[in-house]
């Protein structure tokens, strides 16, 4: 049997159009802040991109991937400061590559311990390598630059037909540029046999045995290169901010970049773009807006694990599969039924945490909180009853309207089936 | 001798406390194959929880409400998150228990505060209990000491002696067999999650103002705690059991001997002017991260760790 060609018509489009999209990006608006967060976004996908290749890709949830990441940018600042010392003769266009076979050596030294067990076993062995690497790497300030970090200038020299890296707008390009070519070597390498067969590996281990594959090299082979994938994100990240500290290993950048990839959606190949994309978003615009961004993190993610497993992508292609069939049009009023309880206990909650995190600050004055011209007050017993009151309703419409979109959901897909057949 | 000593009972209470975590962890995961990432959380919610009610009606009544009402969390947690999270496999599980464990320092931050509470030893616990050549044993230690030992062997009868416990045990190799015996088998595992959790709340309770109450404690604590589920052997409470002391003592040890490779050399008679940073470290400083090789050196040489009866 003949493979289905990878490169179609409408693929080649789709990726045309990605391209073309992170060019353009950055003409859109002169000011520093799109700048850095775009290349925050790129650098994201890079890395969340990586780690899919273990968890949607081979099966293996990893909660020390960001050692990758970390060791890879502080390789990347060590040759950076070796460029600048005039000790080592690479172009800053090519540092990336650096931190990526950085990633890739610590891949084949850590990843020889971690994937001589898969499942469970795996996620806790990385979460103990993972805090080994952070812990160590205290040890030698020399390496990792001890709690003040590691920080170097990317502008090394004249420069080449100016591109010298000192604006923003050339490091962004430089990001990506690599960041591209990142994401197309993922792709490519998910439709190579070693590819198919991590796929095979993730959904029966035993059967990719008894076809000839030991499922222990192929996991080892994926950690490796999804470490090298990491250690480019970690060396564009090194160049992009010109310092590295030791917290860009530690557990909370590895469970940030879980989070990406699951609320992305790990059984979609472009899932970790959205995710990365998302994230990145939330967390520059969240976080300006409340200091409690990380508990909204973590309730968006419980949700998400709780109520769409499949992460947005496939949400996004079960709709548009709907769209297609013409149906999703009769979804619509369910949906707008459901938006109401699901904005009131949203609200109701939002409204707890403001106030718990205001009253708990010990300021009276701070305990008022105006939203859209109303005064809340938190002191005030009556608040409290109105906001439990909310919640408690908007969970029991919930309840009620949940079973109106199932049914109307179980009829749109009766009607897909229908046409089909 | 004296520091050895003091360093033997000091690592014994401390692998009494790791103990009181592994084993409610060791329990819940080979009972409903959960690896329950959240479970140091429970630890820290134990601590804080004691804090707010011995601020308000004393030590001795938090020492009780506290794992009672993590006890009552945790089993909400497992009716009405964990079990739904099982119907899409292990990974969804296992991230749920992780978005938990990340939630709960939210909450804590939240409602307590970034930097660490003033969570005491009560007075009447205080003071030295015995001096031992020249350093004295603090009576909150020997306290520490009582009422682990005291817990794990009610533990241990709960499970050897009582229906209850027999049926756990039954459930732990059996389950369907259980279930078709007619044993609600759902409500025996959130009973296990529940009694897990407040096992490791009243790790917390006791331990929460030996060492510090704070947010970062449940990050601090929770890896150990892995480590030492793998090392003693996936659902193997024995093997749990050593790993716990063996950590502890270990740990305790290490924390307190200044030595190094260069010192080494030094004793032996080779004069050393430069080495490396790696033979540099003292054995001190090598106590946070001795866990986690131990962890890797078990893996290569013994994978099913010390007492454990399967690979995976």
């Amino acid at each position: 049997m003949k493979p289905a060609p990878v490169l179609t018509a409408s693929r080649l489009l789709s990726w045309g159009a990605y391209l073309a999209l992170i060019l353009v990006a950055p003409l859109l608006s002169r000011s520093g802040y799109w700048l850095s967060l775009l290349s925050q976004i790129a650098i994201m996908t890079v890395f969340a991109l990586s780690f899919n290749m273990l968890l949607g890709q081979t099966g293996l949830l990893s909660f020390g991937h960001a050692v990758y990441y970390g060791l890879g940018a502080m390789i990347t600042m060590h040759a950076l400061i070796a460029v600048n010392h005039h000790v080592l003769p690479i172009p800053v266009t090519l540092l990336p590559l650096v931190g990526g076979l950085g990633g890739l050596f610590f891949g084949v030294l850590l990843g020889y311990v971690t994937t001589r067990r898969a499942g469970t076993t795996f996620a806790m062995i990385s979460l103990g390598i993972g805090e080994m690497v952070a812990a160590s790497s205290l040890m030698f300030p020399a390496f990792s630059g001890g709690e003040g970090g590691l920080s170097s200038n990317r502008v090394t020299g004249k420069g080449w037909l100016g591109i010298t890296y000192g604006p923003q707008i050339q490091v962004y390009y430089l990001i990506a540029l690599w960041g591209f070519a990142c994401v197309v070597a993922m792709y490519a390498l998910a439709q190579t046999p070693l590819g198919r067969i991590a796929n095979a590996v993730r959904d029966n281990p035993e059967r990719a045995e008894f076809i000839g594959y030991n499922p222990q090299v192929v996991r080892f082979l994926m950690v490796v290169l999804a470490g090298f994938f990491a250690g480019v994100a970690g060396g564009l990240t090194a160049l992009n901010y010109e310092i590295v500290t030791s917290e860009s290993l530690h557990a909370y950048t590895s469970g940030l970049v879980i989070m990406m990839a699951f609320v992305g959606g790990v059984g979609y190949f472009f899932g970790p773009i959205l995710g990365a994309l998302l994230i990145t978003v939330l967390q520059m615009a969240v976080s300006s807006l409340t200091a409690a961004w990380l508990f909204y993190f973590g309730l968006l993610f419980l949700v998400v694990v709780l109520y769409a497993p499949g992460g947005v992508a496939s949400v996004v292609v079960e709709h548009r599969r709907l769209w297609h069939a013409g149906v999703l049009g009769r979804l619509a009023p369910a949906y707008l039924l459901a938006a109401v309880p699901v904005l009131l206990v949203g609200a109701g909650l939002v409204a707890v945490v403001e106030m718990v995190y205001r009253l708990m600050k010990e300021d009276a004055a701070s305990a008022h909180l105006r939203v859209f011209g109303f005064t809340l007050d938190a002191s005030r017993g009556l608040f409290w009853i109105a906001v439990a009151a909310a919640i408690a309703i908007g969970i029991l419409l919930l309840r009620k309207v949940a079973r109106t979109v199932s049914d109307e959901r179980h009829r749109a897909y009766a009607t897909l089936r229908q046409e089909r057949t | 001798m004296e520091f050895a000593l003091i360093s033997l009972l000091n690592g014994v209470t401390y692998g009494l406390l790791l103990f009181m975590l592994s084993s409610g962890l060791t329990l819940i995961f080979s009972m409903m194959g959960i690896l329950n990432f959240a479970h140091a959380s429970f630890y820290m919610l134990g601590a804080y929880f004691a804090y707010q009610i011995s601020t308000k009606i004393g030590f001795w009544p938090a020492l009780l409400i506290a794992p009672v009402l993590v006890g009552i969390v945790g089993a909400l947690i497992e009716r009405y998150g964990i079990r739904k999270a099982h119907r899409y496999g292990h990974v969804a599980e296992l991230l749920f228990t992780f978005g938990l464990a990340f939630l709960a320092i939210e909450v804590v931050q939240l409602v307590w505060g970034k930097a660490a509470v003033d969570y005491r030893v009560p007075a009447s616990l205080s003071g030295t209990w015995f001096t031992l050549f020249s350093s004295s044993f603090p009576v909150y230690k020997g306290f520490m000491m009582a009422v682990s030992v005291g817990m794990l062997l009610t533990l241990y009868a709960l499970l050897t002696f009582t229906r209850i416990g027999l049926i756990v045990q039954a459930a732990l190799s059996r389950p369907d067999m259980v279930q078709a015996l007619g044993h609600d088998v759902p409500r025996i595992f959130t009973l296990v999650f529940g009694g897990g959790s407040a096992l490791a709340a009243i790790a917390g309770v006791i331990g929460g103002n030996a060492f510090v109450t704070e947010p970062g404690m449940a990050d601090a604590l929770g890896p150990i705690v892995f480590v030492v589920v793998v090392v003693g052997g996936l659902g193997s409470l024995t093997g749990a059991f050593i790993a716990s002391l063996l950590i502890g003592i270990l740990q305790t040890f290490m924390v307190g001997t200044d030595y190094s490779l260069v010192d080494f050399a030094r004793s032996v008679g080779i004069k050393i002017h430069s080495a490396p940073a790696l033979a540099r470290l003292s054995l001190t400083q090598l106590a946070a991260i001795m866990p986690y090789v131990l962890m890797v050196a078990i893996l290569i040489f013994r994978p099913r760790g010390l007492m454990g009866a399967r690979e995976t």
